[in-house]
């Protein structure tokens, strides 16, 4: 264990709901991250060829895997959004608590409308579906 | 050199500069992912469905396959510092943080060259 102190000590303090949009940005990272591993499947399977990459889709478009799409989706919505906020507390805005409380409704409402959004154009029209 | 910090720093990670050096890596990552992910989402939504076709018609292009290849290399390494973190946070014990780490570092990497070796194939490729 390092000796420097380490961020999530999360048990010390009473909970607040900005609290859990910060715990949501690590856990829907951690989401991102194993979203990678899988474009970066997909597109090695279109490199494969056109069989490997009908496959992969084919299984793509099965019920459960739609639903893990969805969810990355609104993932990478939510840590977009998220990321901005902590860009600007990088840059020194917003850190005090009525603006933080403030920026967190902004980001949750912005977040379910673009998310929404997104999710009808991906889903929907012509459907993610091959 | 100062012999007793080097020695210290070996298992207790840097106090100084390199912490920051690092965090500011994350943050122009999460900077330059702005733009690439929103161009990503969008190329994907013009894609209309994920057939064959299409993603070779839209990665042959030149400056696409350029932004892919922007797009893949820096979400891993995003991805990479991301989850160094969360390791550093939530893994305790020396051993399997460090065993941890490695198998970040080695996935990612993979990834990496996995997504560019990928985009490239396609295309050069596709005439």
């Amino acid at each position: 264990m390092p000796a420097r102190p380490l961020s999530p000590h999360l048990s010390v303090y009473r909970f607040a709901y900005t609290m859990s949009l910060s715990i949501l940005h690590r856990a829907t990272g951690i989401a991102l991250s194993a979203g990678l591993l899988m474009l970066v499947c997909w597109l090695m399977a279109a490199a494969a060829g056109p069989e490997t990459h009908a496959s992969v889709t084919s299984a793509l478009s099965h019920g459960p895997f739609q639903v893990v799409l969805a969810a990355w989706l609104v993932s990478f919505v939510y840590h977009l959004g998220a990321g901005i906020r902590h860009i600007c507390w990088d840059f020194g805005y917003g850190f005090e608590k009525h603006q933080a409380r403030a920026s967190a409704r902004w980001l949750v409402v912005l977040v379910a409308l673009v998310a929404t959004g997104l999710l009808y154009l991906f889903f929907c029209p012509t459907g993610v579906r091959p | 050199m100062r012999g007793a910090d080097a020695k210290s720093g070996l298992r207790r990670g840097s106090a100084r500069n390199g912490v920051h050096h690092w965090l500011a890596l994350h943050r122009v990552s999460s900077f330059a992912l702005l733009p690439l992910s929103a161009w990503f989402a969008c190329s994907l939504l013009a894609l209309r469905g994920f057939d064959y076709a299409a993603v070779v018609a839209w990665l042959s292009s030149p400056w696409q396959a350029v932004l892919a290849c922007l797009f893949v290399a820096t979400s891993a390494w995003h991805s990479k510092m991301g989850i160094q973190v969360v390791i550093e946070d939530y893994v305790h014990g020396h051993g399997t943080k460090l065993l941890a780490m490695y198998v970040s570092q080695f996935v990612h990497v993979l990834v990496a060259m996995g997504g560019l070796f990928a985009v490239l194939k396609i295309a050069f490729g596709a005439h």
